[in-house]
């Protein structure tokens, strides 16, 4: 909501200057957006004829005008203005005057001529933002009289940034009343004139729409002066709130949505047939707009319609063929209420959004109808002469909207607030907002305007109070209130000591959008049980993310383009699989490239590896503290994983998850290398961890035995362990593996195994021919489990 | 024997003016010692000198052996002052040998760092904590009800226009604030209630200063007493504790239809130039009584208020990001300004 500051002003005593104004308004909830000063500094600048204009001989786009300023003698002005010309009027900065941007006019020669003044455009009067050519004014402008008071300035353009339940201060007179009660004044509330009625012609009005549409009136102005021109004042009003002067009938209708609030529309009356019907639309019925646009309707559509065909979506835009043009004499005049439930989502399903649209479906005061029509009436009368003829009404009272009467406690209104508000305070606030109030001993029974249609309960008269009281009275005060402590299971990691364990593992997080494109799925070969999005912003953002590794491969991607080989990116997200209710898993993934270990000058560098990878796994899973709930299997991975270079990731058995390296095809479709390592987990496994339960510490020495031993190339590590734990049992304290080759010395399809058994016992130091049977154990365990074979 | 005797004791004195010296001059340990063994050891000069003292008549046994024995005295003194001092060299000269050029980096001392969204995230949901609020989540992928009908947002309502919102074709959509948390966090228990929800939130919009996918904080406090004043007094708490001084702070009215009163809060920011400017930082306001309703709490006896902020907008003013899209850009450039 747009409008020029001079116009509010005549319509409420406001006893602040601008900047307060603003600073009242936002505060009570009537956020000011934009303020733009108009007109500011005008001093010496004069409305001037230009009376002569011949061809500068020296330059081919200035030309020497010889103006006319109200002074007595002509003055001679040099003009590059492609629009100066004899006959018209514009505005002149005399010598002397300052324009905006500290610009002082002097007398100058330009190109050798002299020129005394100079022939403004309305940029650089600051009072429009056009700069196209000098400022045209109507041929009746007076000449010699100064600008500002011509055109009412200095005025500023305040856009309010106005919430949906406040659809009354849509209009001047509305926004008056919650001015009035800010300042504590009045509106000087214009009475309705009603016009002199010079004609009778009429239409019958039929209502078939219910609900929707309760109420209709109408009139039928003949005779209407097509070329007439917009008075100055509403045209100069229109524009400061944002709006073109188009065409008398159409300024008109604009002026008085802006000034009361009621959105109006004209039809050409000799267009219209028989009587106009207000029904719904037909399911598949098509009406060609004003916009030149097609609306394809359905029954949730409110129509109005002639008897033979639709005319205008109602609330929304007004039809092509009943347009008023400028061939147009006769209108027919319509000021109607439509429920708010009638016209909401109406435009946006039509791919608009309306002024009168934006108003309907927020509510429009349904005793504005009458009160607008008779304005309109009266200022198209003036202004495009004409005869009116009766106004035609058509309405079923029982729908209308009825004001409501809600009642405020004064024991609730301060449990809320928080603070003590006085009853006097109360009752003038609800009084200056329009609003009947009656004590009760409880507190009042208000009555709210018909305008207000966001006052239903209790609550919304609180806010009000709230609102015109001022938010900033409202002292602060900490809540009181039982503090429950909050229990946090010791049983489980939280997310954050998850990233920092990663973080501490060189490790950056990442955050992606959750939008993936189907060419990225499928060239990563996700295609099934996917949840695309209905209305994504692009082909790109399409579809939601069923893992987090696309996502933080083309991060990775990002920054090698930029001179980053070794990267190190991690992300705790949601992915997403189809299901009812679609189903979230909250995922921990990883993404490595580039030498194991940042380059340093005191190791070797090497390439990042999968045992890399599994070793962040392993920290992750041993923190939980149950590392044998958890096992990697070389079967059933991933088409995006390379084959030989990657597990699946079980915990009690169950997949949660995969590492390794990407598949050689898919790291070659991404422009990636074989050091580009991954691993993506379910979160949620990977937060359960063991309450410790303490066991006694031995007091007694161990004994290490190391052992070799040869086993056929497939058998696991963790075959073997499981071999060795099981014949040792609680003697094993420890079972390090330091050695793996195969090669020479090793029969093919075989490897050797080198290991430290560390051997304990709870009551006793072991001898050594404890530690030896212990090795003949372990070794006839894996000789039997694994085929192995003790090496020398 | 006298003579011998007498004889011997110079012999023995000059002997052990030259043993001093060669003590001195002594510069390993190794020759230290076999000097010791050749003064002290059992076939040494002293020790010779001391077996010579059987053949003395007792008075003069006793003062020639206390000499002979001063005499050792002074040269074992010599000798272990000798040894201290040649280890302490050997030492020196070790430990410089050893000298390591500490200025060269440490070893795998890299680290990584977590994201300026979640610093601040968990920064904000800290504070909360310390207030008693417990976190809360809910899905993403939210029903119409919860994110829009049972925050009292009616169909086709204009307020439902501020939210851009996806959709999946079945009536599922992206929750577009993390409010559906309130609803299902009231729905679970009855007051006392403090939660705090934060999450990832969406909107279809994307330019420079929106983001399809964002992060918001939802609180939510409801008991028997809280007011419009406690809500002021938390919030401002919370801003003080977040950025650790004190702002100017405004509440405006606003709406929101799950609130009311509502309002939204701005705060003195201080910018680079020196100017100070409003700056939208939060929504809040009382829970609507249909929204307590909605959730099967008894509006009469209970009231609340719930806030929501962006994490995003706290995460730029803390962190002084100017550009929103550099969030989930993931330029490691960026990231490592966080670690």
């Amino acid at each position: 909501m747009k409008f020029s500051e001079n116009w509010l002003r005549e319509l409420v005593e406001i006893k602040a200057d601008r900047a307060a104004l603003a600073h009242a308004l936002t505060m009570a909830g009537l956020e000011v957006e934009a303020l733009t000063p108009l007109g500011e500094n005008l001093g010496g600048v004069v409305v001037a004829e230009i009376v002569g204009a011949e061809k500068h001989p020296e330059a081919d786009r200035l030309q020497v005008c010889k103006v006319n300023a109200g002074s007595g003698e002509l003055l001679q002005i040099v003009c590059g203005a492609p629009n100066a010309r004899i006959g018209i009027k514009v505005p002149l900065a005399t010598v002397g005057a300052s324009l905006p941007g500290d610009i002082t006019i002097k007398a100058a020669k330009l190109r050798g001529v002299e020129s005394f003044g100079m022939l403004c455009s309305a940029k650089e009067l600051g009072i429009d933002s056009d700069a196209s050519g000098l400022l045209e004014l109507p041929l009746d402008a007076p000449v010699g009289q100064p600008l500002a008071t011509y055109l009412a300035l200095p005025d500023a353009s305040i856009e309010l940034k106005l919430t949906p339940n406040r659809p009354d201060c849509l209009g001047l007179v509305g926004l008056a009343h919650d001015v009035a009660a800010l300042f504590g004044s009045h509106v000087k509330a214009a009475a309705q004139v009603d016009a002199a009625v010079t004609s009778s012609a009429r239409r019958g009005i039929r209502l078939q729409a219910g609900k929707d549409a309760p109420r209709y009136l109408g009139r039928i102005i003949e005779g209407i002066d097509p070329a007439a021109r917009t008075p100055l004042w509403l045209a100069e009003r229109l524009r400061r709130a944002g709006l073109r002067p188009i065409s008398a009938v159409v300024d008109v209708t604009n002026y008085v949505m802006l000034e009361l609030g009621q959105p109006l529309h004209a039809f050409d009356n000799g267009t219209l047939e028989g009587d106009i019907v207000v029904r719904h639309a037909r399911d598949g019925e098509v009406l060609k707009l004003l916009d030149g646009s097609e609306a394809k309707l359905d029954s949730g559509f409110v129509l109005i319609a002639d008897d033979n065909k639709a005319l205008a979506v109602a609330g929304v835009m007004g039809g092509y063929d009943s347009r008023v043009t400028d061939a147009t004499h006769n209108i027919f005049l319509e000021s109607a209420h439509f429920a708010p439930a009638a016209i909401m989502g109406r435009a946006r399903k039509l791919g608009m959004h309306t002024d009168a649209s934006h108003r309907f479906e927020r509510g429009v005061d349904p005793e504005l109808p009458r009160r607008a029509l008779e304005r309109a009436t009266e200022l198209l009368l003036a202004i495009a002469g004409g005869k009116a003829g009766p106004v035609l009404a058509a309405e079923n009272l029982a729908d209308l909207p009825k004001p409501a009467m809600v009642c405020l406690r004064r024991a609730r209104l301060k449990r809320v607030l928080g603070v003590d508000v006085a009853d006097t305070e109360v009752a003038r606030i609800f009084t200056a907002l329009g609003m009947r109030v009656e004590g009760t001993s409880e507190g009042w029974r208000v009555t709210a305007p018909t305008s207000r249609f966001d006052i239903e309960l209790e609550e919304d008269l609180i806010e009000e109070v709230a609102r015109i009281y001022g938010y900033d009275r409202i002292p602060t005060h900490t809540p009181e209130g039982a503090l429950a402590l909050a229990t946090e299971p010791e049983a489980r990691l939280n997310e954050l000591a998850v990233r920092e364990q990663l973080a501490a593992r060189e490790y950056y997080e990442a955050v992606n959008l959750a939008f993936v494109s189907h060419g990225t799925l499928e060239t990563w070969g996700f295609t099934e049980q996917l949840v695309p999005l209905a209305n994504p912003l692009s082909t790109d953002l399409a579809v939601m993310r069923p893992s987090l590794l696309p996502g933080l491969i083309e991060a990775l991607s990002h920054n090698r383009a930029r001179q980053q080989e070794r990267v190190r990116l991690f992300e705790l997200g949601r992915v997403f699989m189809a299901g009812n209710p679609p189903v979230e898993t909250p995922s921990l993934a990883i993404v490595a490239s580039g030498n194991a270990r940042a380059e340093q000058w005191g190791e070797a560098s090497r390439p990042l590896d999968f045992f890399d990878l599994k070793g962040d796994l392993d920290a992750l899973v041993t923190w939980g503290g149950e590392p044998q709930r958890w096992a990697v299997h070389r079967d059933s991975l991933p088409a995006w994983l390379h084959p030989g270079r990657a597990a699946r990731v079980t915990r009690d058995g169950e997949t949660v998850g995969y590492v390794g390296a990407l598949h050689p095809r898919l790291a070659k479709a991404l422009d990636l290398g074989p050091d580009v390592h991954v691993l993506e987990l379910a979160l949620e496994p990977l937060l359960g961890r063991r309450l410790p339960k303490a066991q006694p510490v031995s007091r007694f020495p161990t004994v290490r035995r190391d052992i070799a031993v040869d086993v056929p190339e497939q058998v696991s590590w963790s075959q073997i362990e499981q071999a060795i734990r099981g014949s040792l049992g609680v003697t094993l304290a420890e079972l390090r593996l330091f050695d793996r080759y195969s090669g020479k010395g090793v029969e093919a399809g075989r490897k050797s195994l080198a290991m430290g058994l560390i051997l304990q016992d709870a009551s006793r130091t072991l001898t050594d021919e404890d530690a030896d049977r212990c090795v003949q154990n372990a070794v006839s365990a894996l000789g039997a489990a694994c085929e192995a074979k003790l090496r020398g | 024997m006298n003579q011998v005797g007498t004889a011997s004791m110079e012999d023995l004195d000059s002997r052990a003016t030259q043993a001093l010296a060669e003590i001195d001059k002594t510069d390993t340990l190794d020759a230290l010692d076999a000097l010791r063994v050749s003064l002290l050891g059992k076939s040494g000069v002293v020790t010779a000198a001391l077996k010579t003292l059987g053949t003395l008549s007792p008075d003069e046994r006793k003062a020639r052996g206390a000499e002979v024995n001063r005499l050792k005295e002074r040269l074992n003194d010599a000798l272990t002052v000798r040894k201290q001092a040649l280890e302490q060299a050997e030492l020196d000269r070790r430990l410089a040998s050893e000298k390591l050029d500490i200025s060269m980096p440490g070893r795998n001392g890299e680290r990584g760092g977590i994201h300026p969204i979640t610093r601040a995230l968990e920064r904000i949901a800290a504070i909360f904590a310390r207030l008693g609020y417990q976190r809360a989540d809910g899905p993403e992928i939210e029903d119409d009800w919860h994110n829009f009908e049972a925050l009292n947002f009616p169909p086709h309502h204009p307020a439902r226009a501020m939210h851009d919102t996806f959709y999946f074709g079945d009536g599922r959509l992206l929750r577009t604030h993390t409010s559906p948390v309130q609803i299902r966090s009231m729905k679970d228990r009855q007051p006392p209630i403090r939660i705090i929800a934060p999450g990832k939130v969406y909107r279809s919009d994307s330019d420079q200063t929106h983001s399809p996918m964002f992060h918001q904080i939802e609180g939510l406090l409801v008991d028997e007493t809280s007011s419009f004043a406690d809500l002021k007094g938390t919030l401002a708490e919370f801003i003080r504790a977040f950025f650790e001084r004190d702002f100017e702070m405004r509440f405006r009215p606003s709406y929101f239809p799950f609130t009311e009163p509502s309002a939204e809060v701005d705060i003195r920011w201080d910018a680079e130039d020196g100017s100070t400017r409003w700056l939208e930082v939060l929504g809040c306001g009382m829970v609507h009584p249909n929204v307590l309703k909605n959730c099967g709490i008894d509006p009469e006896r209970y009231t609340g208020f719930a806030f929501g902020l962006g994490v995003e907008r706290f995460a730029m003013l803390r962190y002084g990001v100017s550009d929103l899209r550099a969030f989930f850009e993931n330029d490691l450039r960026f990231l490592k300004q966080f670690a």
